[in-house]
Order: structure tokens, then C-alpha cells, then sequence
């Protein structure tokens, strides 16, 4: 199965290495002048290998969409390199793109304004072998509804129009658009949020299905934490425009190390009222600042129970405390509050356990020095956890 | 209120609520023979998929719907009162006054042409004659009370100046401002993102648990309704096809819709099976709904029924236990015998 696909091994499908995209803010009146900057992907850096998922979530504003966008250099990145299976892409005039980007291709959030209204199912699915001059044996026609029987949609519907179709079956159209070249990555971005719950359950079967016949890697934008766990191998969390966290699906849900992973995942209420009645919450305060003025230091800091002086003054570096597991924080949350605590009944332990560091997570003392070390974290720094934030 | 307790008559009930709309292509049943009651101080959710019609009962429930498009039958005793039969003008009395509603969009809802104060001391000088300085003082208690960060200056400002949240902070400090008895909140947090939505929840929460309002919580999001709900009617294809206590419906459901659903949703831990359980097929049309049972193109136990049942004949509300009922055609043995498989695979048994 795809979930358990280790990745690591070959050419990465995708590359990317310290993407910034930056929009200028222009003052008003008939002369504008560039004011200031909003830097919605500020240095961002993760690789998906054939096969694999990765997800990207974050709340709205965080330049979860923007990141997807860029990569397809849909939206221009300020500086950073891309690369597409190997191929760098980042100087490429927009003639030199074309050939390039039947190695990827996107599947975008509405239905309903990704489709052409006044184009047929048949004229969009076989857009992309129009567009890259491909000629696939057996014609276009019988591709067509070939890709249209592979994603659940009747090949007799060729002639139709979307709007005679639901909005589980538009996704479906544009999923086989997307796969209709074979590319080697797909950007999803936020594909099932405009979906019904059972309809949504469809479409992330379908998509998982298409990645094992096909080989496909996924970027996965979404907001919902439940739906990208259901299709990741790894999952990178975003906040105004950087990666605070990534980690394999396993060690994200289970052992999240940023706080901002904790808040998230705890502010997910589970369908299961017994276990929601017990489960952690840490109420975040306030909202999402500003991008176009983001706070200094970490930019989490003015929402973080964890926060200090030193991440108002100083940017954590994105580590890599465990392997594979990189987070970026001065105060990562070393108790594993994970599965058993943030996301279950565990009516026998309190809310994180001050700055007991050692006693916290017996059996992985190496771990805890390791990190201490790195953070310049001890057991004796004190810890506040901040009592106002917990229910 | 008093008076009518000694009836024993629910704080509102709903009794065979019916909205159709006609249109060019046909009648469309938004609303089939819905019945529910509530009670001072409790959350009934009412879930659904889009289309199942929770919206437009909400909508019914307040007298939102145009008489003049709409065909309203059934009953809304509100407090002793039938909003069905009500004049607009009685109505309009009532709303904003002793019943609100919370909508999904908070961009939509606030005009964006007036100060969010002229639009709180609006909804009370609409119901209550205050002189102005009062007016200002409550609605800025009010905002106060939701959480909005230095109050008497943000009374000035428009709502583009509010993010997401801050606006539906301003919904619910309007809606809840003359302390309804009644508050319907539509998907009050679809449009948030989930760290605003846990405060707006407990916001909710606390100012019911203060005001003892009755809450008519529509969402189609299960994790919500496992939070906050304590009745929930679960809505398909126009009707409520199972009605019950809130742990009924998470640990014994009957209805296969309702164990479709629980099976579709994401979970954030791993359970037993990998690979989530989709409902097949789409739901219906109101325009065409079918003839028997609703959810009979897309069950996969109708073939356990004897005869052509689910496809011809309308299952009726039944009861299966105390304030629990399911629209239902399969004998109860095999109704448990899914619904046990069905929450195995969820990880949970039904005791």
C-alpha cells in the first residue's frame, strides 16, 4: 500500500529548496510605490519521491495554496529552486516550461470554476494532449474514456456538459485531466474540501488508487489535519508562510513536537463524544497575524503557550531532532503528548507536566539530551506552560 | 413560559414541517414531514449533507421562508405560539428578540456599509426602547463578552476592518444580544479555520450555558456534533432519518446512512481499517426524490429486506428505544447486526 512506502530512495519527483514568494504592497494614488513586502512562502524547502504524498496544511493565509501555486511557477517565486524529476525549472522562459510540465499537472479546490462551463467533459479531459501535442495510440477519443471509466465517471457522458454533473464528479473530471499525461507529481489543492463528507471519502479512495496503479506524487494542500492524514506518508505544517513542522505521517500524529501541531491537532474535535469529553485543549488566542507584518523572532510567538523572550527576538532554525522529523522551535514539546494524551482518554495525566523534561518520556532520555542539547534546553529551564490557555 | 410547562409541552416543537418550492422543472421537497422538540438550556444538531434540507428547516423554524415562493406546512409551536400561522410583523418581534440565528458567512451577514455598533444597537432598538448611551453601553458589554480585544474603540470600526473570526464573534454577540431563549446557529464555523472555530464553540457554549438558550445546531461536521450536541436528527433526502441522544447516535446507530457516514468521516487516529468506507453513489435530487425510502439507491443492505419494500413503500419513524428513532425497513435483528459491523471498524463496540 502507498502509506507505507519509504521515501528517500531516487530522483525526488519534486524538489523544492528555498522557495520565497513575496507579493509587493503598493501605496495609493497615482504614483503607487512598492511599501512593503507580504511574504506568503518564505523560504520553504521539502522534497515528494515518486509514490509518495506529502501533505502541506496550515490555517488560511499560512501560503499553503501559494506554495502549491509557485511550484507549477503558477504564481512566479521571488527567489528559491524548483525541480521537476531531476530537472531544475527555475529559469525556464514560460515556451521552455511547456514541455516540462506534462511531468506535472494540479487538481484545484472548486469544481465548479475548474471546469469550463461551455466546454464538454471530452474537450476538457483531452485539453492536456491537445495542449502538449500528444497523440496517445488508439486516438484521444477512446483515452478519454478510458481515464473517464478509471475515475468512476460513465465514458457514454463524453458529450456532456459539467454543469449536469455533481460536485463529486467534477473532481472526478478534473482528476482525470490531471492524470491524463501521466505526470509525475500532482499538486492537489484542497481537492475534497467542497465536498460531502461520504463524496469526499470517494475521492480520496480514487486518489490514493491512482497513485498506486500510477506512481504519482502528491503535494496535498488542505486545511483538514483528519484528511491529509487519511492520504500522506508525510505531512509539513505551515504558519504565515514557513514550515514550523515535518515529520512522517506516524510521528506527526502521534508525537508532534511544535506547539502549533499541538494546538491544531487538539482544536480538531473528534466524532466520538465519550473520547471528546476527555481529549486536551489548548485554546490558542487571538488570530492569525498579519503576513504583510509578520511578528519577529518566531513567527508563532505571539500565539504560542510556549513562548519566551528569546522567540521574540530569535528565529528558530527548522532541525532535525529525531530522523526524518524536523521541527522548528526553541521549545519543542518533548512529552509525546501524542496519540495517547492529544488525541485520546488518558484521564490519568495532566496536561503537560511543567519542564519535567526527564521523567516525561521515560525510555527516550537519549532523545531528550539529544534535543536538550540542540535547543539548550535542560531539565532545569523552566517552562511556563502558561495556565490561562488550557481549559 | 410557566404557563405551559404544566402542558408539558416542549420549549419549541416542531411537528411535521413541511417546504416545498415550486419551480419550472417541478416541485422541489426541501423540507418532508420533519419533527423535532427542544428544550431550554439543550443542543439539538441537526447534520446532513448538503441539500438534505437542515438549512431550509432552519430557515422555516425562524419564518425566513418567502410564503410567497414556498409552501410552509406543519407546526413551529414556539413558546405556546405557532410561527407557521404568525403574521411577518409578529414574527419580526420575535426575531432578534427571543429567537436569533447565527449564519455561516460572516462576510455576507454584517453590512459592510454601516459600523458594526450602528449594527448591534440596531437589533436593540428594534425590540426595546433604550436611550442611545444605553444602547452603546450593552452592545459594547456585548462584544466585550465575546472577546473582541478593546471594545468601545472597535464599536466604531466597519466590518473589513474584523477578520473571519472577529466577524462571527460580531454575528453571535448580535444574535445573542437581547439574550434570545432560542438561538439556531447555521454552520457557524464552516467558513473558520479550526483553531477560531474551537473558540467560537466554547463561546457558544458558555454564553448558552449563561443565558439557558435552547441551541438548534446545524453542521454536516460529526466532530462538532460529538462536542457540543446533546439530541441529534440526523437529515437525508428531506427527512430526519434518525433521531436520538447524542450517544445513540455515535454508539448505536441503526439507521446505514448514519453508519455510512460515521465510516466517511477522517479520523485523526489510526483505526482499524486504512482505508476509509465511502457511502456509494450520489444523493438524491430533490427535485426527484425516490419513491420509497430515500437512501434506499445508495443502501447497501436493501437487498436484506424481503420484497420490493425500501423501493416502493416509505419507512416510518420507529421508535427502537427511549427518544431514539430510525426511518428503517430492515428488521431490527439485521439493523444490529450492520450496526455492529460497522462500529467494529470503527474501533468501538456498541455496550
Amino acid at each position: 500500500m502507498s502509506q507505507s512506502v519509504e521515501p528517500a530512495a531516487g530522483v525526488p519527483a519534486l524538489r523544492v529548496s528555498d522557495l520565497r514568494t513575496y507579493f509587493p504592497v503598493r501605496s495609493k494614488g497615482l504614483f503607487p510605490k512598492t511599501i512593503g513586502q507580504v511574504k506568503a512562502v518564505d523560504g520553504v524547502s521539502f522534497e515528494v519521491y515518486p509514490g509518495e504524498t506529502l501533505g502541506l496544511v496550515g490555517e488560511s493565509g499560512c501560503g499553503k495554496s501559494t506554495t502549491g501555486r509557485s511550484v507549477l511557477r503558477l504564481i512566479e517565486p521571488t527567489s528559491g529552486r524548483i525541480e521537476f524529476d531531476g530537472v531544475d525549472v527555475t529559469g525556464l522562459s514560460s515556451k521552455e516550461m511547456v514541455p516540462v510540465r506534462r511531468k506535472a499537472a494540479m487538481i484545484f479546490q472548486d469544481p465548479y470554476n475548474a471546469l469550463n462551463p461551455r466546454h464538454t467533459v471530452g474537450a476538457i479531459i483531452s485539453a492536456p494532449f491537445a495542449v502538449q501535442g500528444v497523440k496517445p495510440p488508439g486516438g484521444v477519443k477512446a483515452a478519454v474514456q478510458e481515464l473517464m471509466e478509471r475515475v468512476g465517471l460513465n465514458p457514454e457522458h463524453y458529450n456532456r456538459y459539467p454543469a449536469e454533473f455533481s460536485g463529486g464528479q467534477r473532481q472526478r473530471i478534473g482528476i482525470a485531466r490531471a492524470v491524463a499525461l501521466r505526470p509525475k507529481f500532482i499538486v492537489c489543492d484542497e481537492p475534497v474540501s467542497a465536498l460531502d463528507v461520504s463524496i469526499q471519502a470517494q475521492v480520496i479512495n480514487l486518489l490514493r488508487d491512482l497513485q498506486d496503479e500510477f506512481g504519482i506524487a502528491y503535494l496535498f494542500v488542505a486545511h483538514d489535519l483528519a484528511v491529509v492524514r487519511q492520504i500522506s506518508n508525510r505531512v509539513a505544517v505551515m504558519y504565515l508562510g514557513q514550515v514550523m513542522e515535518l515529520a512522517t505521517r506516524e510521528d506527526l500524529y502521534a508525537r508532534p513536537l511544535h506547539p502549533y501541531t499541538h494546538a491544531l491537532l487538539s482544536a480538531i474535535p473528534v466524532p466520538d463524544p465519550r473520547a471528546q469529553k476527555q481529549r486536551e485543549h489548548i485554546m490558542l488566542s487571538g488570530d492569525l497575524p498579519s503576513p504583510a507584518a509578520p511578528p519577529t523572532g518566531c513567527v508563532f510567538h505571539t500565539r504560542c503557550f510556549q513562548a519566551q523572550e528569546i522567540c521574540a527576538s530569535e528565529k528558530p532554525a527548522l532541525v532535525e531532532p529525531t530522523t526524518g522529523h524536523h521541527v522548528a522551535c526553541h521549545f519543542p514539546i518533548l512529552e509525546f503528548l501524542g496519540t495517547k494524551e492529544i488525541l485520546g482518554p488518558d484521564p490519568g495525566l495532566t496536561p503537560r507536566a511543567g519542564g519535567s523534561l526527564a521523567g516525561a518520556a521515560a525510555g527516550s532520555n537519549d532523545l531528550i539530551r539529544e534535543i536538550g542539547t540542540d535547543y539548550g534546553v535542560g531539565p532545569d529551564t523552566p517552562i511556563d506552560p502558561g495556565p490561562s490557555i488550557w481549559r | 413560559m410557566t404557563e405551559y410547562s404544566n402542558l408539558r409541552r416542549a420549549f419549541l416543537e416542531v411537528s411535521d414541517l413541511s417546504v416545498q418550492f415550486p419551480t419550472e422543472d417541478g416541485i422541489v421537497r426541501a423540507v418532508d414531514g420533519v419533527s423535532f422538540s427542544i428544550e431550554r438550556g439543550q443542543t439539538l444538531a441537526i447534520v446532513g449533507e448538503s441539500g438534505s434540507g437542515k438549512s431550509v428547516t432552519a430557515q422555516a423554524v425562524m419564518g425566513l421562508i418567502n410564503k410567497r415562493n414556498a409552501d410552509v406546512s406543519g407546526q413551529v409551536i414556539f413558546d405556546g405560539e405557532d410561527l407557521v400561522a404568525m403574521s411577518d410583523e409578529d414574527l419580526r418581534k420575535l426575531r432578534g428578540n427571543k429567537m436569533s440565528m447565527i449564519f455561516q458567512d460572516p462576510m455576507s451577514s454584517l453590512h459592510p456599509f454601516y459600523r458594526i455598533g450602528d449594527q448591534l444597537t440596531e437589533a436593540i432598538n428594534a425590540h426595546q426602547k433604550v436611550s442611545k448611551t444605553d444602547a452603546r453601553d450593552r452592545a459594547i458589554e456585548m462584544l466585550h463578552k465575546v472577546g473582541i480585544p478593546l471594545p468601545a474603540k472597535r464599536f466604531d470600526d466597519y466590518p473589513h476592518q474584523f477578520s473571519g473570526g472577529m466577524r462571527q464573534r460580531v454575528m453571535i454577540a448580535m444574535a445573542l444580544i437581547n439574550s434570545p431563549s432560542l438561538l439556531i446557529a447555521d454552520e457557524p464555523t464552516t467558513a473558520l479555520d479550526v483553531t477560531v472555530q474551537a473558540q467560537i464553540i466554547e463561546l457558544i457554549s458558555q454564553l448558552q450555558r449563561e443565558f439557558d438558550t435552547a441551541v438548534i445546531l446545524i453542521t454536516h461536521d460529526l466532530g462538532i456534533v460529538a462536542d457540543v450536541a446533546d439530541e441529534v436528527a440526523v437529515m437525508y433526502g428531506a427527512r430526519v432519518v434518525e433521531h436520538g441522544a447524542v450517544d445513540d447516535i455515535f454508539y448505536h446507530p441503526q439507521m446505514p446512512y448514519t453508519l455510512g457516514l460515521l465510516a466517511s468521516v477522517p479520523r485523526l487516529t489510526q483505526v482499524r481499517s486504512d482505508r476509509l468506507d465511502p457511502i456509494p453513489g450520489n444523493p438524491p435530487s430533490p427535485l426527484r426524490l425516490p419513491t420509497g425510502c430515500v437512501f434506499q439507491p445508495r443502501c447497501v443492505y436493501q437487498d436484506e429486506v424481503v420484497g420490493d419494500l425500501c423501493r416502493t413503500q416509505r419507512p416510518d419513524l420507529e421508535s427502537v428505544g427511549p427518544g431514539h428513532e430510525v426511518r428503517c425497513h430492515l428488521p431490527a435483528a439485521k439493523r444490529q447486526a450492520a450496526a455492529e459491523v460497522a462500529l467494529a471498524a470503527l474501533g468501538r463496540s456498541s455496550s
